[in-house]
């Protein structure tokens, strides 16, 4: 199986943010931009994710997701607040073709398999923030790593995998943002534990990362972000547009990003071929 | 304007009917139908379906509940209708409906349009687990000399999300396929004026949408 790397975009009302263990975000610029840039040099698919869902952001990210699905034919899930069927039908009538659901699934676990058996198990995406603990275990956290739930992560994707759900999202909160790389233990735990594709997430800070959870870690499928946004400014940065809105005041003083090292979608997939990995190229 | 002008405008745009059946998928479709020049219409009225010049059965989700959909909308004779005599692309479950059955959430009778099943995709192949949905870009085989594969290369990459996939009685509606770990499937069927694929042409990028262009060409050469 070819495996797959989608750009994530975390997402707060009209733009694209980063931040570090999903606290203290910092704007980069326009979703859609982005989003072109990684959809012209074949990326296999994207992830929107509403950080801050609310009333208001909701229909912000309706129009989103339209603006973004007239132009960018691969596939887009998006998540975020998602908390009934209803939600999730007009995020999909918006133009995403999948769902991930989170915080709505840990309350009511029923709500993966009503939305499977309605929209199919292949639209419904399950997200899971893992923090560890002490004693080397994983615990599931919601609401961007903020609330505690006392759920086990192995059980609880276990459970995922049997109410219907399409796909799962193994996210370390530990490893986002920081660029030290993917938490592989947890992903390789978790993927040889279910048998529907794992996407790992959190932690991705060079083409190296990437590979070694698609190997090591046994990950059907790698999200990126850092490591892509930056790639994408420093581009754009190169090409002198640096007037777009945002951005501007973090990329004038030049802060350093820390471990991450930036990439453009080609040269990370061609990292993953010379590591042997088979990806669409 | 010339007496041929209606003639003309469909020949520039064929109308294309995107049968709405509240199994979402519809807005990819539709503009992947735009930007190759189709004008693309929303719609669950079978008039309007059988006036376009072309139709689209899309789909994304559960077997049975498509099923009745169709039945409570009374879509089921309109598709048969246009599947015989329309250009008509069926998509995903659009596919999976045209068959005989399914044992998605329990059997299910389908549209029986296409003869043979619809099988899920087993877990354990040659003693070897496999990842079910087949969810990721897979390469798709076929006859090159296909119209509707006109300037893509045999073994191109098209995006697959599906636990399920149709086994047809009869070989020779076969127009692709594809490997998932070991299990060669069907991944399109064709007869005289339908095809339907398991792959989202929609979501499968530059070589996705020239599957639209190319249909529109066979569109425009019967209207």
């Amino acid at each position: 199986m070819h495996q797959r790397v989608i750009a994530k975009l975390d997402i707060k009302g009209p733009n694209l943010v980063k931040g570090i263990n999903l606290e203290g975000l910092r704007v980069l610029g326009k979703p859609e931009e982005f989003s072109r840039d990684y959809y012209e040099q074949g990326i296999d698919e994207l992830i929107y994710m509403d950080v801050v869902a609310s009333l208001y952001g909701r229909n912000s990210i309706h129009d989103l997701i339209s603006r973004t699905a007239k132009n960018i034919f691969i596939p887009l899930t998006v998540g975020g607040g998602l908390r009934s069927l209803d939600d999730i039908r007009e995020v999909l009538r918006a133009g995403a073709d999948k769902v991930s659901l989170n915080t709505a699934a840990v309350k009511d676990p029923n709500f993966i398999k009503e939305a499977a058996r309605y929209f199919g198990s292949s639209t419904i995406v399950v997200t899971i923030e893992a923090i560890k603990q002490p004693d080397g275990s994983y615990e599931v956290f919601v609401d961007n790593g903020r609330e505690e739930t006392g759920v086990e992560v192995l059980s609880w994707a276990k459970q995922v995998a049997e109410l219907g759900a399409g796909e799962i999202v193994i996210m370390s909160v530990d490893q986002e943002g920081t660029g030290a790389g993917y938490d592989i233990e947890l992903t390789r735990a978790v993927a040889s534990l279910v048998d529907i594709p794992v996407i790992a997430a959190g932690g991705a800070g060079n083409s190296a990362h990437v590979a070694d959870v698609l190997t090591d870690g046994q990950a059907d499928a790698a999200a990126i972000a850092s490591v892509f946004h930056y790639g994408h400014i420093h581009k754009v940065e190169g090409m002198g547009h640096l007037d777009q809105e945002g951005n501007v005041e973090f990329l004038k003083r030049k802060r350093s990003h820390g471990k991450i090292e930036p990439s453009s979608v080609v040269e990370l997939k061609e990292h993953l071929v010379e590591r042997g990995i088979h990806c669409r190229i | 304007m010339s007496a041929g002008s209606t003639a003309e405008y469909k020949m520039k745009s064929p109308k294309v009917a995107i049968i709405d059946y509240e199994m979402c998928n519809l807005f990819s479709v539709n503009h992947a139908c735009l930007k190759e020049g189709l004008t693309p219409i929303i719609t669950r009225d079978p008039k309007e379906i059988l006036a376009a010049d072309a139709v689209v059965l899309p789909g994304v989700g559960a077997f049975g509940d498509a099923m009745k959909n169709l039945e409570r909308y009374e879509l089921v004779d309109v598709i048969e209708d246009a599947s015989r005599n329309k250009p008509f692309m069926g998509i995903c479950l659009g596919l999976q409906l045209l068959f005989g059955s399914s044992s998605e959430f329990g059997e299910h009778p389908g549209l029986g349009i296409v003869e043979g099943n619809v099988e899920k995709f087993p877990t354990v192949v040659e003693g070897r687990g496999i990842k079910v949905p087949h969810i990721g870009w897979n390469r798709v085989s076929f006859d090159p000399e296909e119209p509707i594969f006109d300037g893509i290369p045999n073994d191109s990459f098209f995006y697959f999300v599906h636990s399920y996939y149709v086994n047809p009685s009869d070989d020779s509606v076969v127009l692709t396929s594809t490997d998932y770990e070991g299990v060669n499937y069907c991944s399109a069927v064709k007869n005289d004026n339908m095809m339907a694929f398991q792959f989202h042409p929609e979501k499968s990028g530059v070589l996705g949408l020239k599957i639209y262009e190319n249909w529109k060409r066979m569109i425009q050469a019967r209207v």
